[in-house]
């Protein structure tokens, strides 16, 4: 009874607002912001802490052209997907700029929610962009969004333990093992959840082996040699008594902690644990160096998953010439680099990397640009979501994959979701 | 209430019909404006739930992924072959009958008790009933948050109550803190509606009853129940169709990580994170009949009726 009259007043309310939305609706719209002349530009991106600097310094660059605010989206990156999403589907006219993650550009082009980059605009967001992550922003042969930010993992380790860093998952399995026969501190953290790192750690073992689970037109399911090898290196891993006691369930923040106790030899994760070290572990922080991620064979390179965020222009956008301008001053080198020290997330840009005031919050910048220059995408699709979620379901928890079995299984909800026939979980 | 104007004796047509026609001026009138008073809220009551509802039946028809604009087309039962031919549904169905089953069930019996501690009480009774419904009280998502931190190993109490790991990444564990956590929630809506059939239950029939030599237990089984059933069968009603929905609790402790996922949840993410407005449809509307075939049995098979009204109203 008592939800029931909550519901009946919940709809009297509704009601209420209804008719008071009808009423106030002209006069609301009067008082729009656009009737200054200035073009106000809605902008959808994460969190990030000196962003709004950036916001602000472009504004005042347009010199009245256009006026950006921020619209701070969720931490979380599905939340952040979500809420674009519905407006998107709602046909929002009060986006103009979006942050994109760079795993979700192809199905914002999909769905025809973003624009093209042509012209002067693509030129100037391709110029001298490095290749990886400006094809994450391409889907189809043509560029739907400008990077802003890339990322990668790095090896990170206690180089008071290891002498010499590991170039291969096997060789670090076996040192571990070995510290840990010697009672030193051994584990190997990083994460192992059912979520998108997961899928990430992978990814790594797939483009290092050089194997691949989708065709390159990303619209249909391969999962070659090369892919199930992975799944019995991932097997491997987990199941070598190597990693922490909770890497099931351990996300990035979960291993950067888990290494800075003191347990870990060694961890791959993103550049964030390096200042994070310098301030919660003074006793560690001259004993971790860092090193290229590990591959599969010592004589090929490994190639990392990048990650990082694109800059896109919404279809729905009363402003679009303002707004490609907009998201080319948020990315230009000097934002870029300005975002990279204070905010910590690399640049997009190559010639970023060489400006000296990078040497000090980037110590380990060579790293970086050697690992995103030979970095991998992953599968570049529409339904990468789907199919994202029909991997971290079949690889958690990693210890139990069946490589043979479990590859026969991909195969088909693979294809499904690239489909997007099949139900998710 | 039309039921006598309706069926009438043949032998009364005649003095029915006359009945009618004389009665009609203020009748017709009283009806004329009854239905006025309620066109508003029945037209905004269509807008608002029939229109959803028709749209969502219309899209589960049909094959249509926001991802892929240009591929929509009309599939017929496609969608339904595939939602009911697949592990990930009936995994859910299975778990969210169970979730519905057991917390309904262990709801009753210690809303009962509640009910009963409430309506026994002469001292602070105020404070008692006041207390006993401040987790009904609470917002679900931030109960299910303190829950989900008591459980955490390292932030929770609760952790490590019973072992060393971590209770949230193991299935059996997570069905079983979610269930608690929907217990604790909804167990006083349960007391409060056995709370008004407990004060039906007239004071002399139990007197009558103990000086026949029933013992508490017979008068509780044999007096007290059968006074009670309509309020027990609501209360029944209510909460199964409630705990069949169940989203926010699993949402917040588990987002459905280790096989965990009740069909509500399973129709989220296939609708709004998946963006399949075929096969996301295509479940809410599964999750729609199951509901209704809930009501369904218990309205006609128990003879559930709405409280107050008498026994016109259960059929």
């Amino acid at each position: 009874m008592a939800e029931r009259s909550r519901g009946i007043r919940r709809r009297r309310r509704g009601v209420a607002a209804l008719a008071a939305v009808a009423l106030l609706g002209p006069a609301a719209a009067c008082g729009g912001g656009d009737d200054g002349g200035v073009p106000e530009l809605n902008v959808y991106y994460a969190p990030e802490q000196n962003f709004q600097q950036v916001v602000d310094d472009c504004n005042q660059q347009a010199q009245g052209r256009y006026r950006m605010v921020y619209q701070v989206l969720p931490r979380g990156a599905d939340e952040q997907r979500v809420q674009m999403v519905r407006r998107l589907a709602a046909e929002d006219d009060g986006m103009d700029v979006l942050g994109l993650d760079v795993t979700w550009t192809a199905e914002f082009a999909s769905a025809k929610w973003i624009r093209e980059w042509t012209g002067r605009e693509k030129d100037e967001a391709s110029q001298g962009t490095l290749e990886k992550p400006l094809e994450s922003a391409s889907y189809e042969g043509k560029l739907y969004a400008a990077p802003k930010n890339t990322n990668t993992q790095l090896l990170w380790y206690r180089s008071d333990l290891v002498p010499n860093p590991p170039k291969t998952w096997d060789e670090m399995i076996q040192l571990s093992q070995d510290l840990k026969s010697q009672g030193k501190p051994y584990e190997i953290d990083t994460m192992g959840a059912q979520y998108e790192g997961l899928v990430v750690l992978y990814n790594n073992m797939v483009a290092s082996g050089g194997g691949k689970m989708l065709s390159d037109d990303g619209a249909k399911v391969e999962f070659d040699q090369g892919a199930v090898d992975a799944l019995r290196t991932l097997q491997k891993f987990a199941s070598a008594g190597v990693t922490n006691p909770s890497f099931t369930n351990t996300q990035e923040d979960g291993a950067r902690l888990q290494f800075q106790s003191g347990n870990g030899a060694f961890q791959l994760n993103y550049p964030f644990v390096w200042p994070a070290l310098q301030e919660g572990a003074p006793d560690l922080k001259d004993k971790v160096k860092w090193a290229r991620y590990p591959g599969i064979d010592a004589g090929t390179p490994s190639k990392v998953t990048i990650g990082g965020y694109n800059l896109a222009v919404s279809e729905y956008s009363k402003h679009p010439a303002e707004a490609y301008e907009a998201a080319l001053c948020l990315r230009s080198p000097e934002h870029q680099l300005f975002s990279a020290i204070n905010d910590g997330v690399p640049p997009t840009i190559e010639s970023v990397y060489d400006d000296p005031k990078m040497d000090e919050a980037y110590p380990f910048k060579a790293d970086i640009l050697a690992q995103v220059k030979d970095g991998a995408n992953r599968p570049i699709t529409p339904a990468y979501q789907n199919l994202s979620t029909v991997l971290s379901a079949t690889l958690s928890p990693p210890a139990d994959i069946q490589p043979e079995q479990d590859a026969k299984d991909l195969r088909g909800s693979i294809q499904d979701a690239l489909e997007s026939k099949g139900v998710l979980p | 209430m039309t039921a006598t104007a309706e069926k009438p004796t043949t032998h009364r047509v005649r003095a029915a019909k006359k009945a009618k026609t004389q009665l009609s001026e203020g009748k017709k009138q009283e009806r004329k404006l009854g239905w006025l008073l309620c066109a508003p809220a029945a037209i905004v009551m269509v807008a608002v739930t029939a229109y959803p509802i028709l749209y969502s039946v219309w899209l589960s028809f049909q094959r249509f992924d926001l991802k892929f604009p240009d591929q929509r087309e009309f599939i017929g039962l496609g969608n339904y072959i595939t939602a009911l031919s697949n592990q990930y549904w009936w995994t859910a169905f299975g778990i969210t009958m169970l979730i519905t089953v057991v917390t309904v069930a262990v709801e009753l019996v210690l809303g009962m008790a509640l009910a009963w501690v409430m309506f026994k009480t002469l001292v602070g009774r105020g404070i008692v009933r006041t207390a006993a419904l401040i987790p009904y009280g609470i917002v679900t998502v931030v109960a299910a948050f303190s829950w989900k931190y008591a459980w955490t190993p390292g932030t929770g109490y609760l952790a490590n109550l019973f072992t060393d790991g971590a209770p949230l990444t193991e299935r059996a564990s997570s069905l079983a803190i979610i269930m608690l956590a929907e217990i604790w929630k909804t167990t006083p809506f349960m007391a409060l509606l056995l709370m008004a059939g407990l004060a039906l239950v007239p004071e002399d029939l139990l007197k009558a009853a103990s000086m026949d030599g029933a013992t508490g237990w017979q008068r509780f089984t044999k007096v007290m129940l059968p006074v009670m059933k309509p309020a027990i069968l609501v209360a029944l009603l209510f909460r199964t169709l409630d705990a069949f929905r169940v989203f926010d609790n699993i949402y917040v402790l588990t987002a459905g990580s280790n096989n965990t996922s009740s069909v509500s949840m399973l129709a989220y993410n296939n609708l709004i994170r998946g963006l399949n407005l075929g096969i996301g449809s295509t479940m809410s509307v599964l999750i729609f009949l199951a509901v209704a075939v809930i009501a369904f049995i218990f309205v006609k098979l128990f003879g559930t009726a709405a409280p107050g009204s008498e026994e016109e109203g259960r059929r």
